[in-house]
């Protein structure tokens, strides 16, 4: 039995050193859904990939928190957001809801009214928002709206999953989501119709 | 100050196109989505819309990236 021990532990070793390996593998496999959001979260390449790389060498270092079969995704990008959080980001007021007309349907009607009737075709409505207009609109989205907007919409993360990764409850999200979608309808519209 | 009635499904919509909703609120956005003009052309853009905001806001990560966080993995492998 005393034989044993040494064996015992060399395989316990071995053993551990397949999951990290297979860890590792399973993160690096994330990587480019990772940095998409990453991107979309801050404000130029630079910092995404600093902040993406930052998370993986966190994530590599403290691998054995994750519980192996729950969404590998949404635990990096929970400590994405919290490195994000941490390199204290500018604090920024979150502005009061402009009263916006027709609510959600804003941006569509007055697109439509500046195009003319025949253009209430909705697709092609949408398609004439450019790259541009959408990234900046984003960009401009208050921290708090951005993150969840960013993380459902880009990331097609689902409530639950958003609720985790930010800390906040479920309700939140949804609140949060409404309001920053609404904000981006606003800005979209500023930004193509002024 | 609501401009029209269906202000308030708003919430219901909006889980709907999350998929977010259970089979029996599923059901009843439906059946709203059925009846009410104004509401399907609402979602019909929220659709178009957030497809539109994820294949345009979606940047591709860039060249090296990849090289730079393997060489985050640990050394003995």
């Amino acid at each position: 039995m005393g034989e044993d021990g040494p064996d015992i532990d060399g395989r316990r070793i071995a053993a551990e050193a397949r999951d990290r390996v297979r860890f590792e593998e399973e993160a690096l496999a994330l990587a480019d859904q990772v940095y998409r959001v990453a991107r979309r979260l801050v404000g130029t390449r630079e910092e995404a990939e600093d902040l993406v790389q930052d998370t993986y060498g966190r994530a590599f270092r403290s691998w054995r928190s994750y519980t192996p079969g729950t969404n590998l995704r949404a635990w990096l990008l929970r400590i994405l957001t919290n490195l994000n959080l941490d390199r204290g980001r500018k604090i920024q007021r979150t502005p009061d809801m402009q009263p916006i007309e027709e609510g959600d349907y804003y941006l569509a009607n007055k697109m439509a009214a500046s195009q003319g009737e025949q253009v209430l075709d909705q697709d092609h409505v949408v398609e004439k928002l450019s790259q541009d207009s959408i990234v900046t609109a984003l960009s401009s989205l208050p921290h708090d709206f951005r993150d969840t907007v960013v993380l459902v919409d880009i990331g097609e993360f689902s409530y639950a999953d958003a609720a985790q990764i930010l800390d906040i409850p479920i309700g939140t999200v949804m609140s949060r989501l409404h309001r920053g979608r609404r904000l981006l309808k606003a800005k979209l519209a500023e930004e193509t119709i002024a | 100050m609501s401009h029209n009635p269906c202000d308030a499904c708003e919430e219901l919509l909006q889980g709907y196109l999350d998929r977010e909703l259970n089979d029996s609120e599923v059901a009843q956005a439906e059946s709203h989505l059925d009846d009410c003009d104004y509401c399907r052309r609402r979602y019909r853009f929220e659709v178009t819309l957030r497809q539109y905001v994820q294949t345009t806001a979606a940047e591709r990560m860039p060249a090296g990236l990849m090289e730079k966080l393997s060489q985050l993995r640990s050394p003995d492998r």
